[in-house]
């Protein structure tokens, strides 16, 4: 009975242990979101949106870097949404079984976690260098490289979820499967295919390694695609290293924004998996 | 104290029982049997030792009663079958056994189940002994990830700290009492997922012995196995019946018959009849229990 | 509801009504398309692909001012032959440029940084040297940094993640598992520069006021350790960055540990705990061994996501081009090298050697992420037979 009564008194530790990993772990990350939300908070007024970035020392607010941010965005989710629709679509439908499927999916899954400074890079060479300045093109694209590589993982998933029933029927009425594919497998995973898009707004929502060396940052308001702009990332990485007060508050509101804008893409995302087929 | 001394008994080649609760058992019998005169009536030749009391018994998943009031016995070195449609709650009743259930929330048991004059469900019982007591073979082969002698000597280890050598002759006799040991003596140290079906569920039969539990019960265990496989694992319970009380549910009527001494036919999670086995096959009671054995549902 | 799908738009869309049409073609065309062509009302009767039908076409079509139903169904049919190639082209067009993208990328950051390993050949790897003025650049001082702060990580994220896994997969009560996992799936979408600038403000005075001082003073005579505890605490340095790194990398681990701890079928658990196991036991002796492949597949997942992270870092590291034996030293890492210097790097040779700095970190990266999504997928495949 000796050797049960210390297995007995192991399992105990080890449990205790793991009760004491979830307070660590989930105490720390309670942490900083308060800290967020306190710090964030505070600094938060109509100011932020109505005003530009200000000079050093002096109040301001982040409308230039907030229009920044939602243009880039919107293009990026615009030029990368088609691109990784389209290579899912191919995979899930027309190349289930091919080679190809495979390696586009192992390599899609290694870009999908890919270092974002890397793309920012790769964009830089192939963009900035090119046309000679930095642009709010290159950094819209240099976010389009990060949101292909999760559309097509969403797109593939989802449509890998419509049952074959629902497409042979289709099928069976002569459809072509062009048609079929837009008419029948895309209704059908519609729910699936927006959370992936959700899920990528998301994830460049927060996006700054990329957007460093592309699209800079800009002082003054801006929506010229073709000259740097300023993006809510890269204006907090500026503001919060800087020694100003006022900086670093306008920082802490900036990343508040960011992170309710991620936070509210998340769960809506989730709620819309709530009713979709499958798992 | 009980549970230590019955594991020391069982130790020593299950011996006789300790005399106190082997008091309490023939009391069990006793009270049982005023209930149930048909089974007195045929138990005459040897004295039967109730190993396991179920006494009215209720189960509920969240709020359905998936037992209603079951009450019946499991004796000593006899096999019982269970047996009844899909859902009738046969493996539920095993899982209550050796508290299986308690590992899901929303699952809860009522009324007593009595393993040697101890109440199983009440609250302090501990579940690993209680577990190491009342083995259970599952009805899909679950050999855990490790080599064929670790799967039979993880059992062994957890109770007790043997020398390699004697480790060795207890995974022999287990293997041998599973009738496993001529197939698989060559290759102990092959993974336990590389056998064949048949197989694997020999190896947790044979796990489930090392343990040297007093009361084995199985689920199904031959439900995913081919024809050949089924008839040596019915060998081999046919074997285990000389040391050890076994439960076992299924869905095949001659395996019940070939197998078993007692039976019990349940339906939609009441105890429709129980006795000895024979007697059910061939003059049930009652009219449902006539019904399903000649396939009329089910 | 087929006619919905078949509207005159996209029969439009294809050739247009004077295309030849060869006899034996039509004969070839599958029996459903013409089947979907009549349910979408482009031919009044059931129309057998005969000879003399396909004849018929023909002469309807020459005379090109009255279209005969049978004309009108061949052009839908070519419309979806068409169209059908149209779309499967695009698609297959689509998911070779993801092969591109990523030939572009390694393309693009070889020829970026050819200049730099004209210039310092292999040795680039083996200086410590970074000295933009004499450009003198060597890559071991981020390199090293990288290396150790993701170690740091790891060792912190793993245990702690591993055990928020089995918490949740284990031991937590059913009303709070989904709330909890949603959370730490929420957590592992915020954006990695919240990590950062909450480190910067308040984990780097905390570390430095409360937790450095008794790190060094209680390792000072300690032999190893007192070497990696000692100098000044700065709060910002290679642990802190390493502590950052591992809070953001946690939630990542723990969410893949959790989905890879419920591939183990129940019935495997019932039978370890049916020979009188403890949870621990059952978690040690069945859980882990029966998913190592998976827990080491999001270990490496984690570790890459750690090796390429950029910001939660760079606002922590303190960027300082040198070896310090001490974890409490100020240090770099090669994605906050770059993010510092990039913008302001002077000289092709400057820009070329954080290029190239770039090219190291993604050969790293890409190892170790394609190693673990290897061991991801065979978990997956053993799961679904």
């Amino acid at each position: 009975m000796a050797i049960y009564d210390t297995r007995r008194r192991r399992s105990k530790f080890y449990i205790g242990l793991c009760y004491a990993c979830v307070a660590t772990g989930l105490g720390w990350l309670a942490l900083i979101l308060g800290t967020l939300l306190f710090e964030g908070f505070r600094g938060l007024s109509p100011a932020v949106f109505t005003q530009m970035t200000p000079p050093p020392g002096s109040e301001g607010g982040l409308k230039n870097a907030i229009v920044g941010s939602l243009i880039m965005t919107f293009l990026g989710v615009a030029i990368g949404t088609p691109l990784g629709m389209l290579a899912g679509t191919y995979m899930a439908e027309y190349g289930r079984h091919s080679k190809l499927t495979l390696v586009v999916r192992f390599i899609n899954d290694i870009l999908l976690s890919a270092p974002s400074i890397v793309i920012g890079l790769f964009i830089y060479e192939v963009m900035v260098v090119k046309m000679g300045h930095f642009s709010a093109l290159a950094g819209s694209v240099a976010l389009a490289v990060i949101v292909v590589p999760v559309v097509v993982r969403t797109t593939e998933d989802m449509l890998l979820l419509v049952p074959d029933t629902l497409r042979e029927a289709a099928r069976a009425l002569g459809l072509p499967r062009s048609i079929v594919i837009g008419k029948v497998a895309y209704r059908a995973a519609r729910a699936g295919l927006i959370t992936g898009v959700l899920l990528a707004i998301a994830r460049i929502s927060g996006e700054t390694a990329p957007l460093l060396f592309t699209s800079l940052n800009n002082q003054f308001f801006s929506t010229n695609l073709n000259a740097p702009m300023a993006s809510l990332p890269a204006v907090i990485f500026q503001f919060a290293l800087s020694p100003y007060k006022e900086w670093q508050q306008l920082a802490w509101t900036g990343a508040l924004l960011i992170t309710l804008a991620v936070l509210v893409l998340s769960v809506a995302a989730r709620m819309l998996q709530v009713g979709r087929p499958g798992k | 104290m009980t549970t230590t001394s019955n594991q020391q008994d069982d130790a020593n080649g299950h011996a006789a029982e300790n005399p106190a609760t082997a008091v309490q058992a023939t009391d069990h019998v006793q009270s049982q049997s005023a209930e149930k005169p048909i089974l007195q009536a045929v138990i005459q030749p040897a004295p039967l030792k109730q190993k396991v009391a179920v006494r009215d018994l209720n189960f509920y998943y969240g709020d359905s009663l998936a037992l209603k009031s079951i009450s019946l016995s499991l004796y000593a070195h006899k096999a019982t079958a269970f047996i009844g449609p899909s859902g009738c709650g046969k493996s539920t009743l095993l899982r209550v056994l050796n508290r299986m259930y308690d590992l899901y929330p929303n699952q809860r048991a009522e009324g007593e189940v009595i393993l040697d004059g101890v109440n199983i469900l009440r609250p302090e019982q501990d579940l690993n002994l209680l577990r190491a007591r009342v083995g259970m073979v599952f009805q899909k082969p679950t050999p855990f990830p490790m080599s064929i002698h670790d799967n039979v000597a993880f059992g062994i280890k957890l109770y007790q700290k043997l020398p390699k050598a004697e480790l060795r002759d207890r995974v022999e006799a287990a293997l041998i009492q599973a009738a496993l040991w001529g197939e698989v003596k060559d290759k102990l140290n092959a993974s336990g997922l590389s056998l064949s079906g048949g197989q694997q569920q020999r190896l947790c039969i044979a796990r489930t012995v090392a343990l040297q539990p007093e009361v084995i019960l199985l689920d199904e265990p031959c439900s995913a196995l081919d024809p050949i496989s089924t008839a040596k694992i019915e060998e081999t319970i046919d074997e285990l019946k000389e040391n050890y009380t076994i439960a076992i549910v299924t869905h095949n009527m001659q395996q019940a018959a070939r197998v078993s001494e007692y039976a019990v036919f349940m339906y939609l999670g009441e105890l429709i009849e129980f006795g000895v086995t024979a007697q059910i096959f061939t003059s049930p009671e009652k009219k449902q229990t006539q019904n399903y054995i000649t396939g009329r549902f089910g | 509801m087929a006619s919905r799908f078949c509207t005159e738009s996209w029969i439009r869309e294809g050739l247009p009504s004077f295309f030849p049409l060869p006899a034996v073609r039509i004969c070839e065309w599958p029996d459903h398309w013409l089947r979907g062509a009549q349910l979408a009302g482009l031919a009044d009767a059931p129309c057998k692909t005969t000879e003399k039908n396909a004849v018929a076409n023909n002469l309807a079509i020459d005379n090109a001012g009255r279209e005969s139903a049978e004309a009108r169904l061949a052009n839908a049919l070519v419309g979806f032959k068409l169209r059908d190639n149209a779309f499967r082209l695009l698609t297959q067009t689509a998911a070779w440029t993801v092969l591109i993208l990523l030939g572009g990328v390694i393309a693009s950051l070889i020829v970026g940084s050819m200049p730099a390993i004209r210039a310092f050949g292999l040795n680039f790897l083996s200086t410590e040297a970074w000295n933009p003025v004499t450009e003198k650049f060597g890559a071991m001082a981020p390199v090293y940094g990288t290396i150790v702060t993701s170690l740091i990580a790891m060792a912190i994220a793993v245990p702690v993640g591993l055990g928020i896994a089995i918490f949740l997969t284990e031991l937590c009560p059913y009303a709070l598992r989904r709330p909890i996992g949603i959370a730490i799936e929420l957590l592992a979408g915020i954006p990695s520069i919240i990590y950062g600038i909450w480190g910067l403000f308040v984990l780097a005075p905390f570390l430095q006021e409360h937790v450095q001082p008794g790190l060094i003073s209680a390792f000072a005579n300690v032999p190893v350790l007192s070497g990696l505890f000692a100098g000044p605490p700065y709060g910002i340095g290679v642990l802190t960055a390493g502590v950052i790194l591992a809070i953001m990398v946690l939630p990542i681990v723990s969410a893949i540990s959790r989905d890879v701890f419920e591939t183990v079928p129940a019935v495997l658990k019932e039978s370890a705990y049916a020979v009188g196991c403890t949870t621990w036991e059952v978690v040690r002796s069945v859980v882990i061994p029966y998913t190592s492949v998976g827990i080491i597949g999001g270990v490496m997942l984690g570790l890459g996501r750690a090796l390429g992270e950029t910001m939660a870092v760079t606002f922590v590291i303190g960027n300082a081009h040198r070896i310090a034996p001490s974890l409490l030293a100020p240090g770099t890492t090669i994605s906050a090298t770059i993010a510092n210097e990039f913008t302001e790097a002077v000289g092709d040779l400057y820009t070329s050697a954080l290029i190239a700095l770039g090219l190291i970190l993604f050969v790293i990266t890409f190892f170790i992420l394609a190693i673990s999504r290897y061991l991801l997928m065979r978990l997956h495949q053993r799961e679904g037979l």
